[in-house]
């Protein structure tokens, strides 16, 4: 078992695809997370829902389960249930978890299943070629909505902080270290964990030029532990957007109360 | 017809709005005539209410097997007027009446088969809740039988937390009591019905079901309440401790499903229980299983369809639906018990099946046995049922293929984190190694792999009960049925005169095709018995053998066959072709 090794699964992203970046950045952090002993490779999961992101579970030699669309989180939260000594890592898009299956995701908060969440965020959806998400922008054109998506998006940090969140993040898919540090402290936090990672669609919808000069990030003196400001601090709508740890907190996990009883 | 009635047989009915415990003296009665030696098949029939409108428990004892309960009542205890004019319509003329009170109409009607039983006025002298006011009809009804009065002290005892136990049997004593001084004697020749010690205990299709996967090895229950599927769940999370499982109950039966395949694909043994929407709402899933070759049992305990039905009573309108369930094509099995006892068994036998096979299982039950109480006998001894674990493998080679393709069809299974091999599985076909594939060729070989299991499933024929046989095995009269329909048939076979041959299907799917028409085929008549609108086992069997049943009994008013209204109907049809 290695880290590095492949499956020999061809590459079917588009040339030059960002998925490739999450891809690179979430194989680093598992060596990291190896080398530092906090994981044992062998108990590391991940999963997949249905869109681009599914298809990096074919191309890592990781135990995996592609799951269906819209039921990955529950599947992790199986996962970690039926054994909680694995590592379980999910990778989902913003339709994948933000439309079909966003009731799942809620409740995966609230019970703060120990799973981490990363969410492929290109805002529309990209497998099935160019439609509004959840996560769209009002007005965004699409096949779908030629003449303008009339839905407001989710928040989606907001989403998951006011169902229950105990980790929530955000990351840059281009962002390549500070991606794979933070594929780290979820990894390492105890609870539910959710990162968003922007990501640029270079086919549908490339925000790469539009992202350039628009980010910041929460600077050490942030402090993580409380909700009142991280609520705010999600909403923030400034010239630039803040990306990094915006919430942590502990609480006993789902499936520590489940196999320990409470108390 | 053989008898007009069965002069072994009584019926008790207990009536009353919900909430004021006229079900549960159906359960106590149970209890307390099986302690005694009888066999009973208890029903319960009431609306979606938490309270008001109108419940009932109906009970019919003998001291030779009942298969299902009778209508006509000889008793009648009524906790408000209403059950009276409710129930009127299957009195005889010997039928008793206990009540809090009757008008003078019911009075000189009824005369001295109206028993006025102070109830209410009891149970308030006692400051016991209404509900308590049963056990004084439960008190009476120990007297009119004759039964022994220590006896329903111990059936209390049973059902009782210490606290409330005491106030009960004062109760039920003073139902006893009062009967016993106003000298009222059961006027029928209750002497000829002697029951006979047998060792059984008072069993539940729901309880037997999660007992029979217990002792097969299940570690987790994953389920959404819906009626009439949730006794399961009350019954394993309450002894969720001793029976050494977990129990969850996650946001929706969407969750429910991918939460129990990702279990299952940790190498716990997982089932999950639901009736036909939720089931409905499982479907993308249920394939998954199928394509994942993912071991997950199913409970789909049936209710009337459409859509939300008619949520507590009884129907066996999805079998067609269950046999066609998710898309695309792949193997499954699909067994039907008949009681509680045949309950206990596809309990053991689904969660076996499931891992042996590496594929979904569904035990398909109905509310009907899955919320009756009915004497009989199951084997608790935990050495009696094999844990059949399948293919699992513990270390396997770094090159090892969790969808390697096998003779039979099945792959040897590891599970992540057992040892340092990687398990891959996958919604999408899959290469053997679980890696995604649109290959023409690659696809063929999988859907062949997968389906190379059922030519495996089918040798389990020689060994399980994928048919059963009653009556006249000679008869060339035969009366196909499935699932709950069983008591009824079984019960009305009692009032046959003519020999016939009772065939009952349990494995559905697959479909044992040489067993059936080996009982089918010389046959001069076939009638088919189901709760469905549309004769669905009869299509069935037209699919898989050719046999074209003519003659059909469907009843889908939502409620149970009587077996006396049965057995006539069956009458009627044997002769129309005489």
């Amino acid at each position: 078992m290695n880290f590095n090794s492949s499956t020999q699964a061809k590459i079917t992203w588009c040339p030059g695809c960002t998925n490739s970046a999450i891809l690179i950045a979430f194989r680093q952090a598992v060596s990291e997370l190896v080398e530092e002993q906090k994981v044992e490779l062998k108990n590391v999961v991940i999963l997949s829902g249905i869109g681009c992101h599914g298809k990096i579970t074919d191309y890592v030699n990781f135990n995996s389960f592609t799951s269906l669309h819209g039921r990955l989180v529950p599947t992790m939260t199986g996962v970690k249930i039926g054994n909680p000594s694995l590592s379980v890592f999910g990778f989902s898009g913003d339709g994948d978890t933000f439309d079909e299956g966003v009731a799942h995701l809620a409740h995966a908060a609230r019970r703060n299943s120990d799973i981490n969440l990363f969410i492929h965020n290109n805002q529309l959806f990209a497998l099935t070629t160019g439609q509004a998400t959840a996560l769209s922008p009002k007005g965004f054109k699409g096949r779908s909505t030629p003449e303008g998506n009339l839905e407001e998006p989710f928040n989606p940090l907001l989403f998951v902080l006011g169902a229950g969140a105990s980790f929530v993040a955000r990351t840059y898919a281009l962002d390549i270290p500070g991606t794979k540090d933070i594929m780290k402290k979820a990894a390492e936090h105890k609870g539910f964990s959710f990162v968003e990672i922007v990501q640029p669609c270079i086919t549908f919808f490339d925000t790469r030029e539009a992202l350039k000069d628009k980010r910041y990030f929460l600077d050490e003196t942030y402090p993580t532990n409380n909700l009142s400001i991280a609520l705010e601090k999600v909403q923030e709508q400034g010239e630039k957007i803040p990306f990094g740890i915006f919430y942590e907190n502990q609480r006993p996990s789902f499936e520590e109360l489940l196999h320990n009883g409470l108390k | 017809m053989k008898n007009e009635k069965q002069n072994n047989l009584i019926t008790i009915v207990s009536g009353g709005a919900a909430g004021d415990g006229a079900r549960s003296v159906g359960g106590n009665l149970a209890r307390l005539l099986v302690k005694e030696g009888f066999e009973v098949f208890e029903s319960v029939d009431y609306p979606s209410i938490i309270r008001g409108g109108h419940n009932f428990a109906r009970l019919s004892f003998s001291n030779q097997r009942v298969y299902n309960d009778h209508s006509l009542i000889n008793i009648l205890i009524a906790f408000n007027q209403e059950t009276i004019q409710l129930h009127r319509d299957k009195f005889t003329s010997e039928t008793i009446i206990l009540a809090n009170d009757f008008t003078g109409e019911e009075i000189s009607e009824f005369g001295a088969r109206a028993i006025k039983l102070p109830m209410e006025i009891y149970a308030n002298k006692e400051n016991a809740p209404m509900i308590a006011s049963g056990s004084v009809a439960l008190g009476a009804v120990c007297f009119l039988l004759n039964l022994s009065f220590e006896k329903l002290e111990e059936a209390l005892n049973d059902v009782f937390q210490e606290k409330h136990l005491a106030v009960n049997v004062v109760l039920a004593k003073q139902g006893y009591q009062y009967l016993k001084e106003k000298q009222i004697i059961y006027p029928r020749n209750f002497e000829s019905i002697q029951p006979i010690q047998q060792n059984k205990e008072v069993l539940n299709a729901s309880e037997t079901f999660g007992q029979g996967m217990v002792q097969a090895g299940l570690d987790y229950y994953v389920a959404y309440p819906m009626t009439p599927a949730s006794p399961i769940l009350h019954f394993l999370a309450k002894q969720n401790v001793s029976l050494g499982i977990k129990i969850v109950q996650p946001e929706s039966e969407l969750s429910v499903i991918n939460m129990a395949l990702g279990i299952a694909y940790t190498g716990k043994r997982v089932a999950i229980g639901t009736s036909g929407g939720g089931f409905a709402l499982m479907q993308e899933s249920f394939s998954f299983a199928g394509m994942g070759e993912i071991p997950l049992l199913i409970a789909m305990v049936q209710r009337p369809a459409p859509a939300s039905g008619v949520p507590t009573y009884t129907s066996q309108a999805d079998l067609l639906f269950i046999l066609n369930s998710g898309h695309g094509e792949f193997p499954r099995i699909v067994i039907a018990p008949g009681d509680a006892e045949e309950a206990f068994q596809a309990g053991a036998d689904g969660l076996n099946l499931a891992w042996k096979y590496q594929l979904p299982v569904i035990v398909l039950t109905d509310k009907h046995i899955g919320e009756s109480a009915q004497s009989g006998q199951i084997n608790k001894n935990k050495t009696n049922i094999n844990i059949e674990k399948g293919k699992i493998v513990f270390e396997a080679n770094t090159d090892y293929k969790r969808y390697e393709i096998t003779d039979d069809g099945i792959s040897p299974m590891i599970f992540p984190g057992v040892s340092d091999i990687i398990v891959k599985v996958n919604s999408y076909e899959h290469n053997e190694k679980g890696v995604t594939t649109e290959n023409a060729k690659d696809v063929v070989v999988m859907q062949d792999k997968r389906f190379a299991k059922l030519v495996e499933i089918k040798k389990e024929f020689e060994i399980r009960d994928t048919v059963k046989i009653y009556g006249d095995v000679t008869s060339k009269t035969v009366v196909v049925f499935w699932g709950s329909t069983k008591g009824a048939v079984l019960e009305a076979a009692k009032y046959l005169a003519q020999s016939v041959k009772f065939l009952q299907i349990v494995w559905l799917e697959p479909f044992d095709v040489e067993a059936v028409l080996f009982h089918l085929q010389d046959a001069d008549m076939i009638i088919d018995i189901e709760g469905n609108h549309d004769g669905q086992l009869a299509k069935l069997i037209r699919q898989k053998t050719g046999i074209d049943i003519k003659q059909k009994i469907l009843k889908y008013d939502t409620r149970p066959f009587d077996p006396f209204e049965l057995a006539k109907e069956i009458i009627i049809l044997l002769e129309s072709v005489k």
